[in-house]
């Protein structure tokens, strides 16, 4: 009995486990990416003489380059390097075929009920899949590739309960925005945050991603919801492990956050935090020089569908520049095959490589001093993309199309 | 005696060491860019000893380790905020980032004063103003990290993680 949390806590353990214990669980799967692996590995080599120096299990340990790949400079080359040569020790594979949280779900790794903890703050996006996901730091990783365990703390639960229908023109990044203003940065801090209610039901897989990864944004350790026939057939023909549909029974929830999304508008996330939202029609004015759809949030290919289908046979705004990276290559190729990545490079938009792009300001699109940027990333940080003078709007991939249009935040209901 | 370098709410991973710089696992390196978006100073002056207070949800944001290792390669000796992200803390404490929280010493305290803290007992004193403060006492398996003086240490005293 208890949140979904408690429940697949509980479900781990063989007992039941209540909000607030601390307890020492094995992980169904581990993950780091090219930033975070090689302090993981110089955590992982400190209990080399304890646990054989081999990782814990090869199938549920997972290295993932997407930061900065193909590398951009010599010093994200060589620490690549230093990754790869621990991969080929340890005889793991080095997946470079997207965003880690994209590719671990297109792998077959994520399962509803099953525990995962990646060195990246947005694994809590796993929750889409009934999964608990958690973002850790590089030793808490490096411990559990050589123990295969992790401590946690079980937390205690928020529940955002949404119900309504959307107007057209507002999406799911829309929603996501007003739960951030709703709970605040820190308003889920230590907790888990579970999305219950018919729209979290009749969204698709893909839309449920894009809130659970934001869970951090409200200082979430984890983002949920419960599996269903949605999960079950996204899953179909990617794991053939057995899994549990647990749900939350009898749940006690710290606090509900109930949000009618029936006359929600299109929202802006403005610089410099995330819940400094308000309605896409008071930023209107603002100049855009530089519009970026990607990301884990926004990188999938329903939301390059409805780029796409705003951006069809148009060319962008001359005096902004539209840089386009689809989440994986999987989403890459079946955008390819629709034809989205044709009209995007006709549209006068930069097509990258699948990966994080210009989201940690690094390569493929950094802003220079002062320019402004509207984006379908999670966060709008000072100096994120490139320069601290610069700054972020966050927005829905159609509020984005649209922009790169008129080359200043636009109200993307004027082009459907 | 340390000075207090006092930062407000919400300082986030990226501000606290940008992903520009983010490209290194070395200390000192990353101490050259700490904090380089919200105290550009700091780098420079931070003395060994000195003490970081900030307010709400300190350490906001990415996952990044190179957070507080960026602090540590600052010599400072401990952060006291109104309360800390989740993940930062975590990190904090799994590499030996002496951390407290005491919601009063911080709104009681300046940028600039000299203070003095013992971690053992959690005890904050705020020299420039005679004030002494008592810090929010840790989660007990924290607190037996935090005794051990990080994870790692943490479990070969323990021989594996339980």
């Amino acid at each position: 009995m208890g949140t979904l949390t408690e429940e697949i806590f509980s479900y781990k353990l063989g007992r039941p486990v209540k909000a607030g214990e601390t307890v020492v669980v094995e992980v169904d799967h581990v993950m780091s990416h090219d930033t975070t692996t090689p302090l993981a590995i110089e955590a992982f080599r400190k209990l080399a003489d304890l646990t054989g120096g081999k990782v814990f299990d090869r199938q549920r340990s997972h290295l993932i380059f997407d930061h900065i790949i193909p590398a951009a400079t010599i010093q994200a080359a060589s620490l690549h390097r230093q990754t790869r040569n621990f991969a080929r020790e340890q005889g793991l594979e080095i997946l470079q075929q997207g965003i880690c949280h994209q590719v671990m779900p297109e792998m077959g790794f994520v399962t509803p009920g099953s525990i995962i903890i990646g060195a990246d703050s947005h694994s809590c996006s796993y929750g889409a899949f009934g999964a608990f996901g958690t973002g850790m730091g590089s030793t808490d990783i490096g411990v559990a590739y050589a123990t295969g365990r992790a401590w946690f703390r079980v937390p205690t639960t928020i529940n955002v309960h949404l119900t309504g229908r959307l107007q057209p023109g507002v999406f799911a990044k829309d929603v996501t925005l007003e739960m951030v203003r709703r709970v605040g940065v820190d308003g889920a801090n230590y907790r888990a945050i579970e999305f219950t209610g018919e729209l979290v039901e009749n969204f698709s897989i893909s839309e449920r991603f894009t809130f659970c990864n934001m869970a951090i944004e409200m200082g979430g350790k984890a983002g949920l919801v419960a599996a269903d026939e949605k999960t079950r057939e996204w899953l179909r023909g990617r794991t053939d492990k057995e899994y549990p549909m647990l749900k939350a029974r009898d749940p006690h929830y710290e606090k509900v956050f109930e949000i009618d999304a029936s006359n929600l508008p299109p929202l802006v996330a403005c610089p410099p935090d995330v819940n400094n939202v308000v309605p896409v029609t008071e930023v209107e004015s603002i100049k855009v020089d530089q519009v970026f759809l990607g990301t884990c949030t926004n990188g999938r290919l329903d939301d390059l569908a409805v780029a796409a289908s705003i951006l069809k046979g148009r060319r962008i705004h001359p005096e902004t520049r539209m840089v386009v990276i689809p989440a994986s290559r999987e989403v890459q190729l079946e955008a390819l095959r629709r034809g989205y990545i044709e009209t995007f490079i006709e549209a006068g938009a930069s097509v990258g490589t699948p990966g994080c792009g210009p989201c940690i300001g690094r390569h493929f699109g950094v802003l220079a001093p002062g320019e402004r940027a509207l984006t379908t990333m999670n966060r709008n940080f000072t100096g994120r993309m490139g320069d601290p003078t610069a700054e972020i709007y966050l927005g829905s991939p159609a509020t984005v199309a649209a922009s790169a249009l008129t080359g200043h935040i636009t109200d993307p209901r004027e082009y459907l | 005696m340390s000075r207090i370098w006092k930062l407000g709410d919400n300082v986030n991973t990226d501000v606290i060491i940008p992903g520009r710089y983010n490209v290194t696992t070395d200390r000192a390196q990353l101490a050259k860019h700490c904090l380089c978006e919200v105290l550009p100073a700091f780098a420079q002056e931070v003395q060994p000893g000195d003490v970081i207070m900030a307010g709400h949800n300190f350490g906001c944001g990415s996952s990044r380790e190179h957070a507080p290792a960026a602090i540590l390669g600052c010599k400072v000796r401990v952060v006291i905020a109104r309360s800390f992200a989740r993940i930062f803390y975590r990190n904090a404490v799994n590499i030996g980032l002496p951390v407290l929280v005491c919601e009063e010493a911080v709104l009681a305290s300046s940028d600039g004063d000299q203070v003095e803290v013992d971690l053992e007992r959690g005890q904050i004193s705020n020299l420039t103003t005679g004030q002494t403060f008592q810090s929010e006492p840790l989660d007990p398996f924290v607190a037996r990290i935090v005794q051990a003086g990080g994870i790692l240490e943490y479990i070969r005293l323990e021989g594996t993680l339980r």
